[in-house]
């Protein structure tokens, strides 16, 4: 009988303690974020596509086109070409396929001068494959001009026939060391069977 | 007024008819089927109204409770977004099922919104605002409420699919069980006053308030009132997440949206009889009294709403169990106790 009375009471006191809760809740700022008005801030920590640094003393990129990069990176997706400007070497061109990335960071860790790293880009919407391609050099320049940086002017590329000519070099010596490396060899093996023969 | 005597007689007309309350009213007015056309409309626009409102309210409710915000895009803080829900509602295509029982299942949605309507005849929003006070005003509510029970199980028979009977079915098992502590609650409040006029009641809370001195009355005509318009807790016929939506699963565009606006209201109506009977109606300070109305059927709602986002579903042996078992040994100890407490003083 005071079993039935003590759960009656049990019950209606837990009852008004899950009210309690959710009254002291409704009272609550909202925790949500509504998205397109308010945004989070991204913690620095945050992968998205790569970036070239700006370098605190010089206010421009590191990068030295040395194609690193886009032969280590395993889906092929870095397209660097460079040109040779006074004593250094400069990319012409620098860009991703982003669409293919799988944020591995090898491009990152093999870069000899520490030149790329992970960006805080996540508005990555697009309507075609071709919108997720991004210029690292163009993305430099709007970096820079934010910041109040003079913009780097991206270098002139070698013109075609320059550079065909540079290819008809560099095939022919190739070509003349291959040669030379025929004749050598069998001479060399002539001489040490014809010793082992005397003795 | 502990074991006042009903109203005092009403004197008599010419013609030798007993001058009514509702005569008091037509004098006002003007001719009878004035009176009734200006209720009419205004029963209607209530009901749209207070759909929209209580839908957005619901909405709010829910979503502060779960910290969140609710609906903000439509309108400042989403305050349209119910009529854009209705006008999807309109636009979408009444599919019926085959081999549906087609009278029954077309009556339905109708059966569950008329007796809703009716039952605004008698609640009190203020003095002289009342369409009809009539004698048997509690009665006349309380069995128009019974229709509901009816409809639901029309809906949900009617759609041939077993999942709905279901639905049905235990919806009927419920609203009976709940309709009696219910019942015996309201006679504890009736004895006291003595008339099942719903105007004489809040006349009669003149000192103070009934929920001061029948707190347990309140605790249960409240729980009952949730049980009766299928409110969670106590929403096993809808069942969300279980039985997709229980009767009125089959019901789509217009007819669902009857179902819905048929609850909604049937909140209303309970809100308001929890007022009239024990928050003292329209009395209060310093606002005209039906704007004190309102504020303490809204606040009323407000509590329903708050068992929702509160308490999980009971199972159904649960229900049963907590109405036989519980609620109606509590109402008879309280009819009892009331009945003690007046003859003795």
């Amino acid at each position: 009988m005071i079993g039935y009375f003590k759960n009656i009471w049990d019950g209606f006191y837990s009852l008004l303690a899950g009210m309690s809760v959710t009254i002291r809740y409704f009272f609550k700022p909202i925790v949500t974020v509504q998205y397109p008005r308010e945004k989070l801030e991204m913690s620095p920590s945050y992968r998205g596509h790569i970036e070239l640094v700006i370098d605190e003393e010089t206010k421009t990129h590191r990068c030295i086109a040395c194609e690193m990069c886009s032969r280590i990176c395993p889906s092929q997706l870095i397209t660097v070409e460079g040109v040779k400007v006074g004593k250094k070497k400069l990319p012409v061109k620098h860009y991703i396929e982003y669409q293919y990335c799988s944020l591995c960071g090898l491009c990152i860790e093999s870069c000899p001068t520490k030149a790329l790293k992970w960006s805080n880009e996540y508005r990555l919407a697009g309507y075609t494959r071709k919108s997720c391609e991004v210029d690292l050099l163009a993305r430099l320049q709007q970096q820079q001009r934010l910041l109040g940086y003079p913009p780097t002017p991206i270098p002139e590329p070698v013109p075609e026939e320059e550079a065909a000519a540079a290819e008809a070099e560099a095939k022919a010596k190739a070509e003349a060391k291959k040669v030379s490396e025929k004749e050598e060899p069998p001479k060399k093996e002539e001489a040490p069977a014809a010793e082992v023969k005397k003795e | 007024m502990v074991g006042a005597p009903p109203a005092a007689p009403l004197p008599e007309t010419e013609n030798g008819k007993t001058e009514t309350h509702m005569e008091t009213a037509a004098t006002i007015f003007g001719s009878d089927l004035f009176r009734m056309i200006v209720g009419l409309i205004g029963v209607i626009a209530l009901v749209s109204v207070n759909a929209l409102f209580l839908i957005w309210m619901e909405r709010k409710v829910a979503a502060h409770m779960q910290l969140r915000p609710g609906p903000m895009e439509v309108g400042w803080h989403g305050a349209i977004q119910t009529i854009a829900d209705a006008l999807k509602l309109l636009g979408k295509e009444l599919i019926t099922p085959e081999d549906v029982d087609r009278p029954v299942y077309l009556l339905a949605p109708i059966v569950i919104f008329l007796p809703v309507l009716v039952s605004f005849l008698v609640i009190p929003f203020a003095p002289k605002l009342i369409i009809r006070d009539m004698h048997v005003g509690v009665l006349l509510i309380l069995s128009f409420a019974t229709l509901t029970v009816l409809a639901i199980l029309m809906a949900g028979w009617a759609s041939n699919n077993k999942y709905s009977v279901f639905g049905a079915i235990r919806s009927v098992a419920q609203n009976v069980a709940y309709e009696i502590p219910l019942l015996i609650t309201v006679m504890s409040i009736i004895l006291m006053v003595g008339s099942f006029s719903l105007v004489d009641i809040v006349k009669a809370q003149e000192r103070y308030w009934f929920i001061l001195i029948q707190p347990l009355a309140f605790i249960l005509y409240i729980t009952c009132a949730t049980a009766e318009t299928n409110r969670a807790p106590f929403d096993l016929p809808e069942a969300e997440s279980e039985l997709v939506a229980g009767f009125h699963t089959e019901y789509s565009g217009m007819r669902f949206a009857l179902f819905f606006l048929a609850e909604y209201t049937n909140m209303f109506i309970v809100s308001a009889l929890a007022t009239v009977f024990f928050l003292g109606g329209w009395r209060g300070p310093f606002l005209p009294g039906w704007a004190w109305f309102l504020i303490k059927v809204y606040a009323m709602i407000f509590l329903i709403m708050w068992f929702r986002w509160t308490f999980p579903r009971v199972r159904f042996d649960q229900l049963i169990t907590f109405a036989w078992k519980i609620l109606i040994p509590l109402a008879f100890a309280n009819l009892l106790l009331t009945a003690f407490v007046m003859k003795l003083f």
